[in-house]
């Protein structure tokens, strides 16, 4: 990483306890321009919790999150200014089911930008052709397979021009089947030089697509590395023992 | 869709069953007098329209249609904006929350006739500027917005609970402000899930109307009871009961085909 390069993501300390239980125990992550980050860890190890963190979703209890050099946990700050800069996938899509797939695509642009209908519908029919969606445009989401909910869920993230993408599990609501069609966009992400940060439980895909891996266990980020070294020679017994568990189940 | 041979036997059955009943009632004991006072062919049309001496049913009848559709879409609003005002969060708004839930418990816990009494009789009697001025049916039509904006406020607000947390997290995440995903993402799912016990509302809002007579303003069932009063016959309740009725019924069907409306233009997924 340039050192002298503003970060696109600087988590300092952060901190998340839902009542007696603290989720997150100081976590320290920075994300460069056009990296792409991949948070692995058991289930319960709060890598939903740090997504939802990142933009405001869920408000921290101590810490701060630095958006592109602008710190968004400030006082005073428009969380939905830099919201804006963020796009979030989720794992059950959250598609909104009253809303065709372009109208669900457009509707930020059109609201929150103040784009015209003409201009992001155009926006949102090139992307939905990128991604080969563009016949099931007037289709309400619960007439579309889980794979292309995901992948308009995608495209409706992308449609704000976010400078940085957090996906959280995006494949793990699918049939087998459909995750390559899911994950092949994701690849196509990253080629672009996307910045994104990946909750997966898809270890094959993150030793492919990472830059760097970070495991999470228990809110701490326990070790972090480029793919190649977490996933042959990992230093931590913790970070052994979770992989080998993972080899086991015949999912690395 | 029934075929041939079911619409038969549907049709048969139904004759069969109406004929027993209408057989039953006219042997039954007292069943000429009942004819003569509540279905009199006269008396039915003589109420209807009215005559010299007294108020015709039918455009009694009129009024309870107006306050109806007046009533209604005032509720309608204010009922949103209570519903709505419930749910901001944030310490600022405690205040605001704690109005509107005094307000539900208030209106939905006092019976109808009472604040009709207080607003009607009570208002004009404080010798207000404008205020204790008004007509008697627009006191009864502040009552009714006052107390079923209370029940409509609650219908409103269960539908904006059932829209999962999931969806403004979504809608927030994108950038859309808290007001912006209330009305573009959360309100338009929690009202179309209470169209069906919006309109339960809404009949009971219908029948409720007959009560601003109480004030004095002469709508059917008030023009009805003239009626029987001065002719002792009771066909005219009959007519009166045969009009809310009337009018109730195209409520439900309008609120079935919207619904099955959406259904269809979700199922079809018709092409922008
Ligand atoms: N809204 C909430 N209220 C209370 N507890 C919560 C809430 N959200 C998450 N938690 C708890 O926080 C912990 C971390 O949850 P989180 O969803 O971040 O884990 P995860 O690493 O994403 O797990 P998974 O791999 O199963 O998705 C869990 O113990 C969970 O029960
Ligand atoms: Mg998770």
């Amino acid at each position: 990483m340039n050192a002298a390069e503003t970060p696109a993501l600087a988590l300092e300390g952060v901190r998340k306890s839902f009542g007696e239980t603290e989720v997150l125990k100081g976590i320290d992550l920075t994300v460069a321009p056009h990296e792409v980050v991949c948070l692995i860890g058991a289930s319960g190890s709060g890598k939903s919790t740090l997504l939802r963190c990142v933009n405001l979703i869920e408000p921290l209890d101590a810490g701060r999150v630095v958006v592109e050099g602008e710190e968004i946990t400030a006082q005073g700050v428009d969380e939905n200014r830099i919201r804006r800069r963020i796009g979030i996938v989720y794992q059950a899509f959250n598609l909104f089911p009253h809303m065709t797939v372009l109208r669900n695509i457009t509707l930020a642009p059109r609201e929150v930008l103040g784009m015209d209908r003409a201009e992001s519908e155009e926006r949102a029919l090139s992307l939905l052709e990128r991604f080969g969606l563009s016949d099931r445009r007037g289709e309400y989401p619960d007439r579309l397979s889980g794979g292309q909910q995901q992948r308009v869920a995608i495209v409706r993230a992308l449609a704000m021009r976010p400078h940085l993408m957090l996906l959280d599990e995006v494949t793990s609501a699918l049939d087998p089947e459909l995750v390559a069609e899911v994950l092949n966009v994701i690849r196509e992400l990253a080629d672009e030089g996307m910045t994104m940060l990946i909750a997966t439980h898809e270890m094959g895909f993150a030793r492919d697509i990472a830059d760097r891996v970070c495991f999470l266990e228990e809110g701490r980020i326990l070790e972090e590395g480029p793919p190649e070294r977490i996933f042959t020679s990992p230093e931590n017994p913790r970070t052994r023992r979770f992989l080998s568990r993972i080899i086991a189940a015949g999912r690395l | 869709m029934l075929g041939g041979r079911a619409v038969l036997v549907s049709s048969a059955s139904t004759v069969l069953f109406f004929t027993v009943i209408v057989v039953i009632v006219a042997l039954a004991p007292g069943s000429g007098l009942v004819a003569e006072r509540f279905f009199s062919p006269f008396h039915l049309w003589r109420s209807l329209v009215g005559s010299e001496s007294e108020p015709s049913v039918l455009s009694a009848f009129l009024l309870n249609v107006y306050i109806f559709a007046i009533s209604e879409v005032l509720i309608l609003i204010l009922a949103l904006v209570i519903a709505v005002v419930r749910q901001i969060p944030g310490p600022v708004f405690f205040p605001f929350r704690m109005v509107a839930v005094a307000y539900t418990d208030l209106f939905r816990g006092v019976p109808l006739i009472l604040i009709l009494y207080i607003i009607g009789f009570g208002v004009p009697g404080l010798g207000l500027a404008f205020f204790s001025y008004l007509s008697d049916i627009t006191y009864g039509i502040i009552a009714l917005v006052l107390v079923y904006s209370a029940y409509v406020a609650e219908v409103y607000r269960a539908g904006i609970e059932s829209v999962h947390e999931s969806q403004n997290a979504a809608a927030r995440s994108l950038g859309l402000s808290r007001w912006q995903s209330l009305r573009f993402v959360i309100l338009p799912q929690a009202v179309r899930r209470v169209i069906p016990p919006l309109l339960n509302d809404f009949i009971g809002l219908q029948k409720d109307t007959a009560l601003v007579s109480v004030l004095g303003s002469i709508e059917a069932a008030r023009a009805a009871q003239i009626y029987g009063a001065s002719q002792f016959n009771y066909a005219s309740y009959v007519v009166a009961a045969a009009l809310f009725i009337l009018i109730t019924i195209p409520l439900a069907r309008f609120t079935d085909r919207l619904i099955a409306r959406d259904k269809r233009r979700r199922e079809a997924g018709a092409l922008a």
